[in-house]
């Protein structure tokens, strides 16, 4: 039993590497290609559009296997990744303590407008999104 | 005398402040997650609240802290990459919206730039207030791109990016709820539109197709806003 635990710890190991491996190359690729072509784009956006692509390529190479036999690894990292995407906001989030001074005089017409046009935005792009569809299902 | 050198020590140590952000992090989410995921519970806004008060109270830098929490920070870019599995996952749905997505993105994206432009100059902002604010719906990298090509600052304008992400995240749910909106695809790709990433970490938790097309307007939107911002700038201020 022991040895059983010991041996698909050391499977999982490479594994996890691997798919870590996997979504950081991507990345990178995408940084490159995004200084190559000049596109006002993140890399990691880019990065996400290769993977998409290497992954159905992938699916395909296997015989049309699902997306999470095609991901393996892959799949349980980035999960893993997106269920705590919340941290990742934290650093950057901190940097409004060195910006307080710069806000102060204005902070009440800040929040206004930041409120205000979040409020507009959600329902300009969801309302667009429902009736647009309504319309081209009835077509 | 002790404890002083130790806090000399830790404080200046990468690996405290990050800890400190882990922990945070890990305390916010578990109130959020006792509160059965309330959308007023944000975990990230508890979260900077609680580091930067004790930034504040301790009088650390900023620079100090990043120097820790930077590793956390890098982990965004590979979290970006890794919605290509939410994405394929829901790849169907994605296809079968592919126009309401569209035009959504067209009408979304300017109301989120023009609203933000025009309230500025409503309220008689500075000139490099209002650039700063104009990509306020975008993610951070972009947005920041994008602020420093209009005439704007760009670490300003990272801070209202993260102001209005955790401000739409907050919102998105009851809003939805209050227009009768159910359908999750619709209510994703708002989220990601007017909140990026903040938006799509809240939808992930609320539903996986939501999640799924929350990314794929942060995506959008990134592109559309960088290319679309000098022109709406131009017309709108004049």
């Amino acid at each position: 039993m022991g040895a059983d635990v010991a041996t698909s710890d050391l499977r999982l190991e490479p594994a996890m590497l691997h798919a870590v491996a996997v979504l950081l190359v991507a990345q990178l690729a995408g940084e490159i290609l995004v200084r190559l072509s000049g596109i006002p784009v993140p890399g990691p956006v880019v990065g996400m559009l290769l993977l998409i692509i290497g992954l159905v390529l992938r699916q395909h190479a296997l015989g049309g296997a699902d997306v999470e036999a095609a991901a393996g690894p892959v799949a349980s990292v980035a999960d893993t990744l997106l269920r705590n995407m919340s941290l990742m906001f934290i650093p950057a989030g901190c940097g409004i303590i060195e910006r307080l001074d710069d806000v102060a005089p204005h902070v009440l017409a800040l929040m206004v407008i930041l409120i205000v046009s979040t409020f507009l935005a959600l329902v300009a792009t969801a309302c667009t999104f429902v009736a647009v569809r309504r319309l081209t299902s009835r077509g | 005398m002790e404890l002083s050198g130790i806090w000399v020590y830790l404080s200046a140590t990468p690996l405290f402040w990050l800890v400190v952000t882990i922990s945070a992090y890990l305390l916010a989410d578990r109130i959020a997650l006792a509160s059965g995921r309330n959308p007023l519970v944000n975990p990230v806004l508890i979260s900077i609240v609680l580091v930067s008060a004790l930034l504040v109270a301790t009088g650390t830098s900023y620079e100090a802290y990043f120097s820790g929490a930077q590793f956390v920070h890098f982990l965004l870019g590979p979290a970006i990459v890794a919605l290509a599995l939410p994405l394929l996952r829901n790849l169907r749905a994605i296809r079968a919206n592919l126009l309401p997505m569209l035009v959504a993105l067209l009408v979304g994206g300017l109301v989120a730039m023009i609203s933000a432009i025009g309230l500025a100059l409503a309220f008689g902002l500075p000139h490099d207030m209002v650039a700063t604010l104009a990509p306020k719906s975008v993610t951070g990298a972009v947005a920041m791109g994008v602020a420093e090509q209009l005439g704007g600052d760009p670490s300003l304008a990272a801070a209202f990016v993260i102001v209005t992400g955790v401000i739409g995240a907050i919102m998105v749910t009851p809003l939805m709820n209050a227009l009768g909106i159910r359908d999750y695809a619709a209510r994703g790709f708002a989220a990601g539109l007017a909140a990026h990433g903040i938006g799509t970490a809240r939808a992930l938790h609320v539903n996986d197709v939501a999640g799924a097309f929350a990314g794929i307007a942060m995506a959008l939107s990134a592109l559309f806003t960088a290319l679309i911002a000098p022109i709406v700038m131009a017309v709108v201020v004049g």
